[in-house]
C-alpha cells in the first residue's frame, strides 16, 4: 500500500499542477501564444510527434557519440597522467580551466573552426568538451583508489607499469569510471542542446532547433512540447544509466 | 642452512614523524619461523616491509637472499581484488611473473585446495567469509612456493576459534615446503604457539628488547597450549614486553 502511494505521489502532484494550469488558462483567458493550456501542448506534442522523435534521436545520438569520444579521451589521458606525476601537474590547471569555461562562450569559436558547412561537428565537439571533465576527474581518482597493499603486492612480484595499469589500477577504477560516465552522459545531453542553440541555424535539427524554430514562430505550444520531450529523454537516459551502474557495480563486487 | 634475510643496524626515519624503527639487527634463517611482537606503533610492520624488500632502510644494511617472486606477504586484511574470482586472485602472482594462464589457474586451484578452499575457486571475495578470505590470501602467498613468507597480523580480524585453526593450518602448510616465516603479531599466545623464536620489540621507535626460543616440535602437537614450555615462553615474552614498554624512547 505504501509503495503504491509512493509511486502515485509524483503522478498525483503532476496531475494537480496540470489541472491548475489548465484551469488558470481558461479562467484568465490568457492568449495561447503567451501561455497555452496543457491540452493544447498535448495536442501539439501528438501532432508534432513525427518531427519530435527524429529530433530527439538527433540530439541523443549526438550526445552518445560525444560521450563515447569524451570517455575514450578522458580515460586515455587519465592513464597517461597516472603514469607520470609531472604530466598530471602539467595537465591539471588546463583541465580545470576547460571545466570552468562556459560552453556557450566557447561555442562561437568552435563553430567557426568546424566551418559553416559542418555545424554538427561543432555540436559534437562542444558536447565532448562538457562531458570530458567529470569522466577525466573520476578516472584520475579511480586509478589512484587501488588498495595500497595490493599495490605492494604488485611491487613484490615485480609487475611492470603496463601490468599495473591493466591488472590493478583500471579494474580498481571501474566504480569511479561508471559514476563519471553517468554524470558525463547527462552533461553531454545538456552540452548538445546548448551547442545546438549556439549553432542556431537549421543545419542541426535536434530538439533545440525545434524549440528555436517554434519560438521564432511564436508557437509556444510546440516549444513546450519539445521541452517535455527533452525532459522525458533526460529522465529516461538517467534512469537507464542508473540501472546500468547498479548492475555494473554488482558484477564488479561479485554480489 | 643459510640466512634468508638479515637486518644489520637498520634504522628507518619517516619524514615528519621522525624515527620509526631501530637500530635493529636481526637474522632470519632459512626455514625458521620467527614472530615479531611489540606494542602498537613500535615499527613491527615497518620491520616486516623492510624484510620483504618493500621499503628501503634509512641507515644500515638489509641483506636479502630470496630473488624476485620468492618473497610473499599476507597482509592484515585479505587484500583480494574484489573484481576477480578467488582462483584469479591466487593465480595473479604467477601471471605477473609470466606463467601461462592455464598453468597459473591449475596451480591456483591446487593452492586453494591446500588451504582447505577446494571448490571455492569461482567465488568472488565478497562471497567468502572472513576466515575463508584469509585462507585465499594465504593460498596466494603460497602459490609461488616462496622462500620467505611474511605475515602481518594476519589473523587480527578473526574470531578466536578461526585464528586457532588457521594457526595450525599455517604450521602444517609450512611443514610441506619449509619457507622462512616472519610474522608480526601483538598476541603473545599466538607468537608462542606458532614461532620457534620470538623477537620482542620495545615501544616505538622499536628496538630489540630480547628474544625467546620455544624448544618444541613444529607443527605443534595436540594440547601444546597446556605444555609448560608454551606457558613459560608466553610468560617470558610478556615480561620482555613489559620491560620494553618501560624503556624510555
Amino acid at each position: 500500500m505504501n509503495r503504491l502511494a509512493d509511486a502515485l505521489a509524483p503522478l498525483g502532484l503532476m496531475l494537480l499542477l496540470l489541472a491548475a494550469w489548465e484551469l488558470a488558462c481558461r479562467l484568465t483567458g490568457v492568449p495561447a501564444y503567451f501561455l497555452p493550456p496543457p491540452s493544447r501542448v498535448a495536442a501539439a506534442a501528438v501532432s508534432g510527434l513525427p518531427v519530435l522523435v527524429p529530433a530527439a534521436w538527433n540530439t541523443l545520438s549526438v550526445a552518445l557519440v560525444a560521450l563515447a569520444l569524451a570517455a575514450g579521451g578522458a580515460i586515455a589521458l587519465a592513464v597517461l597522467v597516472g603514469l607520470s606525476p609531472l604530466l598530471e601537474r602539467a595537465v591539471r590547471p588546463l583541465a580545470s580551466a576547460l571545466q570552468v569555461t562556459p560552453v556557450v562562450a566557447v561555442a562561437p569559436l568552435i563553430l567557426i573552426w568546424a566551418g559553416i558547412d559542418h555545424p554538427e561537428r561543432a555540436v559534437i565537439a562542444l558536447a565532448v568538451l562538457v562531458a570530458f571533465f567529470p569522466i577525466f576527474s573520476g578516472a584520475v581518482t579511480g586509478l589512484r583508489s587501488a588498495d595500497p597493499d595490493l599495490e605492494r603486492l604488485f611491487d613484490l612480484y615485480g609487475a611492470g607499469r603496463l601490468q599495473r595499469v591493466m591488472r590493478l589500477r583500471l579494474p580498481a577504477a571501474v566504480p569511479f569510471l561508471m559514476e563519471g560516465l553517468k554524470v558525463g552522459a547527462g552533461l553531454a545531453i545538456i552540452g548538445a542542446v546548448v551547442a545546438e542553440f549556439a549553432a542556431g541555424s537549421g543545419g542541426v535539427r535536434g530538439l533545440a532547433w525545434q524549440i528555436l524554430d517554434a519560438g521564432n514562430k511564436l508557437q509556444t505550444d510546440r516549444m513546450i512540447a519539445a521541452l517535455v520531450v527533452l525532459a522525458v529523454m533526460g529522465v529516461a537516459v538517467h534512469a537507464g544509466l542508473e540501472r546500468l551502474e547498479r548492475a555494473g557495480l554488482r558484477w564488479w563486487r561479485g554480489r | 642452512m643459510g640466512s634468508a634475510v638479515a637486518l644489520e643496524e637498520v634504522e628507518v626515519d619517516y619524514r615528519g614523524r621522525g624515527r620509526a624503527l631501530g637500530p635493529v639487527s636481526l637474522d632470519i634463517e632459512d626455514g625458521e619461523i620467527v614472530a615479531l611482537v611489540g606494542p602498537s606503533g613500535c615499527g613491527k610492520s615497518t620491520a616486516l616491509r623492510l624484510l620483504a624488500g618493500l621499503e628501503p632502510a634509512t641507515r644500515g644494511q638489509v641483506r636479502r637472499a630470496p630473488g624476485r617472486g620468492e618473497t610473499s606477504v599476507v597482509f592484515q586484511a585479505p587484500t583480494l581484488a574484489p573484481w576477480m574470482s578467488a582462483a584469479a586472485n591466487v593465480a595473479l602472482p604467477l601471471e605477473l611473473s609470466g606463467a601461462p594462464k592455464a598453468e597459473a589457474r591449475a596451480r591456483a586451484l591446487e593452492a586453494l585446495e591446500r588451504v582447505g578452499l577446494a571448490g571455492a575457486g569461482d567465488s568472488r571475495p565478497a562471497q567468502l567469509s572472513g576466515g575463508m578470505a584469509m585462507r585465499a590470501s594465504l593460498a596466494r602467498a603460497l602459490v609461488t612456493r616462496p622462500r620467505l613468507l611474511m605475515l602481518d597480523e594476519p589473523f587480527a580480524a578473526l574470531d578466536e576459534i578461526t585464528r586457532r585453526t588457521l594457526a595450525d593450518d599455517v604450521l602444517a602448510l609450512w611443514s610441506q615446503t619449509r619457507p622462512a616465516i616472519v610474522f608480526v603479531t601483538h598476541n603473545v599466545e599466538e607468537a608462542a604457539y606458532m614461532a620457534g623464536r620470538i623477537v620482542v620489540l620495545t615501544r616505538g621507535p622499536g628496538r630489540i628488547a630480547g628474544e625467546v626460543r620455544v624448544e618444541a616440535p613444529l607443527p605443534r602437537p595436540a594440547g601444546f597450549r597446556t605444555w609448560p614450555v608454551f606457558t613459560e615462553a608466553a610468560e617470558a615474552v610478556s615480561a620482555l614486553l613489559a620491560r620494553g614498554a618501560e624503556a624510555a624512547p
